[in-house]
């Protein structure tokens, strides 16, 4: 099984605290802005939802 | 029948512990007193991106996990006092609540500017969904904005304020604004960039009296200069949520005094087994720093602290509680990221960057760095978080 994400990128501020949390899904390029890979492991679960919990911005979202 | 864990504040303090505590396999029940009516929230938004555009709770609400659902959330209801020694507290509502654990989360609320004619209208403050939903009425195209206080929340509802038009005038006792903890240099630049956006500045004044018969219509300050406004929004500061612990036998200094495992402490320095504390209110010791406790009013806080409460209270927890403090704060179209404790520092110096652009100062306390704090360049602030580490 996989897991879908979605970055609502209106409200994303590129703050990359998500980074930290989850390095293997989201990374900020050269420019500083967020890139992030839309489909992730079920293995990744625990890290994407504390990536969702630290957003500042709350934009990351698990879709169902 | 068991007892639940009860949390007394409905803030995000409050949320995390709840999902934190189900995260880490503790099924029983948990009971959330909150005295907002609201479900919890993201409040940085109220003085920025939402302060400027629609204020709603949707905008703001954080979303609601299945892990939680069977959590009993008890809103807008204050709690009025609670006996330690019996495991009780009880609401604004008259009712008691016996607790197996208690989870004190019931953080700040702002300082109001005490004067005599302190009774008008007109007067705001930001913390709440409420507060930010009736200051935005006011924002209006040309209405005149007294901002008092100067720090994070002063310098980004101005910079709010005059996105949407308003006149603007920050008034504040420091010589800068946010000069602490961000230094007198960044701090000078700050107030560079929001007098290049309009923005006015009194500083090294303070507020004696209000003018106005029912609404505030003006401030008087102790140069006796009056300035005059329509809209006066307080930032001066905040109060600890804690009046409701007195009589009990907790150290409420200033918050509420944990040991490492956000357990309160006696006054004998023995901590309550079953009584912990998370958020802007818990004062604790960061084995990343010293041994000082101190409250840390950072976003990360609650959130950090409510999953160390979960992993001590479920046997989980390994090692010292020792959260890196992160912040962020948007003024115009600069994005500031810091990590650390920047007030501790002895000194600071610009490490990247150049101050009339995109900057980064490191912060250091004998050498060593305890902050580092940036105006864009967010990868080179980033690269820095790995010095906070506990090695």
């Amino acid at each position: 099984m996989t897991i879908k994400i979605d970055v609502d990128m209106t409200k994303c501020q590129h703050y990359g605290q998500c980074v930290f949390e989850a390095p293997d899904v989201f990374r900020l390029n050269a420019d500083d802005k967020l890139e992030y890979t839309a489909e992730a492991d079920d293995s990744e679960l625990a890290n994407i939802e504390a990536a969702i919990d630290v957003c500042p911005m709350q934009a990351i979202f698990i879709v169902k | 029948m068991t007892k639940p864990v009860i949390i007394v504040g409905a803030s995000m303090g409050g949320l995390r512990a709840a999902e934190a505590l189900r995260r880490f396999g503790y099924a029983g029940p948990i009971t959330v007193i909150g005295e907002e009516r609201h479900a919890p929230y993201n409040r940085p938004p109220l003085s920025k991106e939402v302060l400027a555009a629609e204020v709603s709770h949707e905008a703001v609400a954080f979303p609601q996990r299945e892990s939680t659902a069977d959590v009993n959330w008890v809103l807008g209801t204050g709690v009025e006092r609670a006996d330690l020694e019996h495991g009780t507290v009880t609401d604004s509502k008259g009712e008691t609540h016996a607790y197996g654990t208690l989870i004190i989360a019931t953080g700040l609320r702002p300082k109001r500017l005490e004067v005599q004619n302190s009774e008008l209208t007109g007067r705001h403050a930001v913390r709440t969904l409420d507060d930010a939903i009736g200051l935005r009425k006011e924002l209006k195209p040309g209405a005149r904005v007294v901002v008092l206080g100067a720090g994070f929340i002063g310098c980004e509802v101005a910079a709010t304020a005059r996105k949407l038009g308003c006149e603007v005038t920050v008034v504040a006792p420091g010589s800068h604004p946010i000069t602490r903890p961000l230094g007198v240099e960044l701090a000078k630049e700050l107030q560079r960039r929001h007098e290049a956006m309009g923005v006015r500045f009194v500083m090294k004044t303070s507020v004696t009296d209000l003018v106005g018969t029912t609404a505030v219509e003006g401030i008087v300050l102790d140069t006796g200069d009056i300035i005059f406004c329509d809209v006066l929004i307080e930032a001066i500061g905040s109060h600890t949520n804690t009046e409701w612990l007195e009589g009990n036998d907790l150290d409420l200094t200033n918050g509420v005094l944990t040991d490492n495992d956000m357990r309160a402490v006696k006054a004998n320095g023995e901590a309550w087994p079953n009584v912990f504390a998370i958020g802007d209110v818990a004062r604790f010791a960061n084995p990343l720093f010293d041994a000082e406790p101190r409250r840390v009013e950072h976003w990360n806080i609650p959130t950090d602290t409510a999953k160390r409460v979960a992993q001590v209270f479920t046997g989980q927890a390994e090692g010292q509680f020792a959260p890196i403090p992160s912040f962020w704060s948007d003024q115009y179209d600069m994005h500031i990221l810091a990590y650390g404790l920047l007030a501790l520092a002895d000194e600071v110096k610009l490490i990247a960057g150049e101050l009339q652009g995109e900057c980064v100062f490191g912060y250091y306390r004998e050498g060593k760095m305890v902050g580092v704090c940036g105006i864009g360049m967010r990868t080179t602030v980033m690269g820095y978080r790995k010095e906070f580490e506990l090695k």
